[in-house]
């Protein structure tokens, strides 16, 4: 117990703010790094200590229970002492309380604040404010980038590479930083990627990231490896984005039939929390092509790949 | 103060009058507050007893700027901005005229607002001051407000600020009505509902920061529908803050059959684009948004066709609280009273805009505009001229600055060219003390 990691990877740079200006290298080194605590994890002892001393603090102004309990679990199994707060914006005016929270927090040294913030840019703003690390965990419609390595990882472990795949984004890739994160990602790894979904729900040029666009999911699932669907949120199915949920499953809700479009040996992914019946059909998400169960569990592994990785380039004195 | 009334002679001067299309080499004398004569060859001795003969060394003697669109906290916001300190920022700049905007709290509405404006000017305000009175009711788009008894306390035009009036009705019976008394009607062209919650141009690059884009239409589908309200109605219109070819586009054609319309674009449109914005930084954040280099160009020929008629600052100062935000919650402004035709020259160094051009876009086109008697160095005009040194190269620093914000895009921007002297009605307001 207690070994030190294997691999040496040093992210250096004092923040992770999102994929975009990380190299292949970089990528890669986090995802070697992952799969090592992905072996810690399965055993009983799950216990390191690199992080001993460190503290971790998860801000949240959103609330959230995957990623926040997921990167709440990473700091803990490397030994940091980890808080949680969540921010109540709807009590204070959003904005100063961003700031003024980061001041506050500041003041007590954490290490590495983990933050999620419902504003694209927040996160890197926070960021200005404060001495130690700072890992995005979600800005607006900007970027997620641990859910993209995670997502990364879980292809690469299920299909033995990245490079040369066939992803298609399949849902509301303008309201997603989970789109934006992984369409870098697998651009940068050498995947060839997708989005489909119906117009309202796809970003205003948003071929000029690299991707080919597709508003029919047959043609949009059409040989793809992995079929990566996105979660639409309540509030923009009645009328506003979409007309109905009813005819938002018709046309791009995966299910069985629109599977078959892919290649048999096709795997299916969500970010979660999911809408069943709304973007993905129980049969799906629960049938033996499904890896959203496994992209969980590399969630952990990446967030402490992430901390570990960053935390090597802390000063130690 | 009695030697600030003395006669002031400009000599050794490059004179630039836009309203005769003048541009040689002279001297310019003024005394009483008014121009007495602008020629080549006033010699020191044929000058009045006691004239402050200045030598200017070549630099640029033009007629003092007319900024018709600033907006100024003063009533209601005054820890951002006041008349006072607005007007300390404008001499500066060389603006020897503001055109304040009618979004005050209370808003310019009503007669006494007006009249309040105008003295709180007098007694505070080293430059003119002219305020714009609101086109509807609390800018509300609703009612139409007293367009004859505002325009008779001293309201040069009317306009909603940056709102637009989306109700066609409303605004038809306002034109129709405005028209009557000969005012000017400004209109904000953007349509609320395809903003929506936009923050920057809709494109690329809002897509990959992840904001709501504003697309170029929002603006061009409200000044389509307002040149055929002027097809209708014949008032006189102005297009407050034209960003975008395809509303040149319309602007062209509304002027090609012969339509009662002029339009100003803002110096920020003109200098900066949407790539200035970068990492989310507020400050470039602005109504309408900052929007692609194609249309930035698009928008600079205009300006020297003349096409658009004005380039106006858009100074909209914001402090701390309001810019230090994530991007889609911060305020929306820039200040621009003290840069903008620093800023504008770069129009000339870079894009070949000749000076004239420049300098009667932002003095004697909106002097014909809200028939003011500046913009000009005709004898017998007002003595509000400004002195330029078109080839000094200097970095900005924010701290520099008059303005009680500093939510300037230029923040340490290299410019090159500054105002040396400002003069309002004879007096001198700001002289460059040179470190």
């Amino acid at each position: 117990m207690n070994n030190a990691a294997t691999s040496s990877f040093v992210l250096n740079r004092r923040h992770l703010l999102g994929i975009e200006g990380l190299s292949r290298e970089e990528i890669s080194g986090l995802l070697d790094l992952a799969e090592e605590f992905v072996e810690l994890n399965r055993q009983i002892e799950k216990k390191r200590t690199s992080l001993r001393g460190r503290t971790q603090i998860n801000l949240f102004f959103e609330s959230s229970t995957r990623t926040q309990s997921s990167f709440e679990l990473a700091g803990k199994r490397l030994g940091a002492d980890v808080m949680n707060m969540a921010v109540n914006s709807s009590s204070i005016k959003k904005g100063e309380t961003l700031i003024d929270t980061a001041i506050t927090l500041n003041a007590m040294h954490p290490d590495i604040l983990v933050v999620r913030h419902h504003a694209s840019g927040a996160v890197e703003l926070l960021a200005q404010k404060v001495d130690g690390s700072v890992i995005n965990a979600g800005d607006g419609a900007h970027e997620h980038p641990t859910q993209a390595l995670l997502d990364a990882l879980t292809i690469r472990r299920n299909k033995g590479r990245i490079e040369g795949l066939i992803v298609a984004i399949c849902g509301d890739v303008l309201h997603s930083r989970v789109a934006r994160s992984n369409i870098i990602l697998l651009n940068a790894m050498g995947a060839n990627v997708r989005v489909v979904g119906p117009s309202t729900l796809l970003p205003p040029n948003v071929e000029r990231l690299g991707v080919k666009v597709m508003r029919d999911m047959r043609e949009g699932l059409q040989d793809a490896d992995i079929v990566m669907m996105l979660r639409l949120q309540r509030e923009r199915m009645n009328g506003s984005f979409v007309p109905s949920t009813q005819e938002y499953f018709a046309y791009f809700g995966l299910d069985q039939r629109k599977l078959a479009y892919a290649k048999s040996d096709a795997l299916v992914m969500h970010p979660g929390p999911m809408n069943r019946g709304v973007e993905i059909d129980s049969t799906v998400a629960d049938g033996a092509q499904s890896l959203i169960r496994e992209q969980v569990e590399m969630g952990v592994a990446v967030r402490m790949a992430v901390l570990e990785a960053l935390s090597r380039n802390l000063p130690n004195a | 103060m009695l030697s600030d009334r003395r006669p002031i002679l400009l000599a050794n001067a490059r004179i630039i009058d836009p309203s005769r299309d003048l541009d040689f080499p002279g001297d310019l004398l003024m005394a009483d507050g008014v121009i007495r004569e602008a020629k080549r060859g006033i010699s020191a001795a044929g000058v009045p007893a006691g004239t402050e003969v200045v030598d200017c060394k070549g630099h640029i003697v033009a007629p003092g700027l007319i900024d018709m669109r600033a907006f100024v906290g003063e009533p209601g916001a005054e820890y951002r901005e006041t008349l006072a300190t607005a007007s300390q920022a404008a001499a500066a700049g060389g603006v020897t005229t503001i055109i304040c905007q009618p979004d005050t709290s209370p808003t310019i509405d009503d007669p006494a607002i007006v009249d309040f404006i105008l003295r709180r000017a007098r007694d505070t305000a080293i430059v003119n001051v002219q305020p714009m009175a609101a086109l509807t009711k609390g800018l509300e788009g609703k009612e139409m407000t007293e367009i004859g008894l505002l325009k008779a306390a001293g309201a040069v035009a009317f306009t909603d600020g940056a709102r637009s009036v989306t109700n066609a009705q409303v605004m038809r019976r306002t034109l129709t009505y405005a028209h009557d008394f000969d005012a000017l009607v400004v209109h904000h062209t953007e349509d609320p509902d395809l903003v929506g919650e936009g923050v920057m141009n809709e494109g690329e690059l809002a897509t990959r920061l992840g904001l709501h884009g504003i697309p170029t239409a929002a603006e061009a589908i409200m000044l389509e529908r307002d040149m055929r309200l002027v097809a209708l109605t014949g008032c006189r219109y102005h297009g407050a803050s034209i960003t975008c070819r395809q509303s040149l586009e319309i602007l062209q054609r509304a002027k090609d059959n012969g339509l009662p319309v002029t339009a100003s674009a803002s110096i920020n449109h003109l200098t900066l684009n949407q790539i200035d914005i970068g990492p989310y930084r507020t400050f470039f954040k602005v109504t309408p948004p900052l929007r692609s280099e194609e249309d930035r160009n698009a928008l600079v020929e205009a300006v020297s066709s003349g096409l658009i008629d004005v380039i106006m600052s858009d100074h909209n100062p914001q402090d701390v609280e309001t810019k230090r935000l994530p991007f889609a919650e911060a305020a929306p402004g820039a200040i621009g009273l003290e840069t903008m035709l620093t800023a504008g020259l770069r129009l000339v160094n870079n894009h070949g805009m000749p000076l004239t051009t420049l300098l009667g876009a932002m003095s004697t086109k909106p002097a014909e505009l809200l028939g003011l008697p500046g913009g000009t160095l005709r004898n017998g005009a007002p003595a509000d001229v400004i002195v330029i040194d078109p080839d000094t190269s200097w970095v900005l620093d924010p701290l520099d600055l008059k303005s009680k914000c500093k939510n300037t895009p230029f923040d340490e921007a290299r410019l090159e060219g500054r105002v040396v002297r400002t003069i309002v009605a004879g007096r001198t307001a700001y002289e460059y003390a040179s470190a």
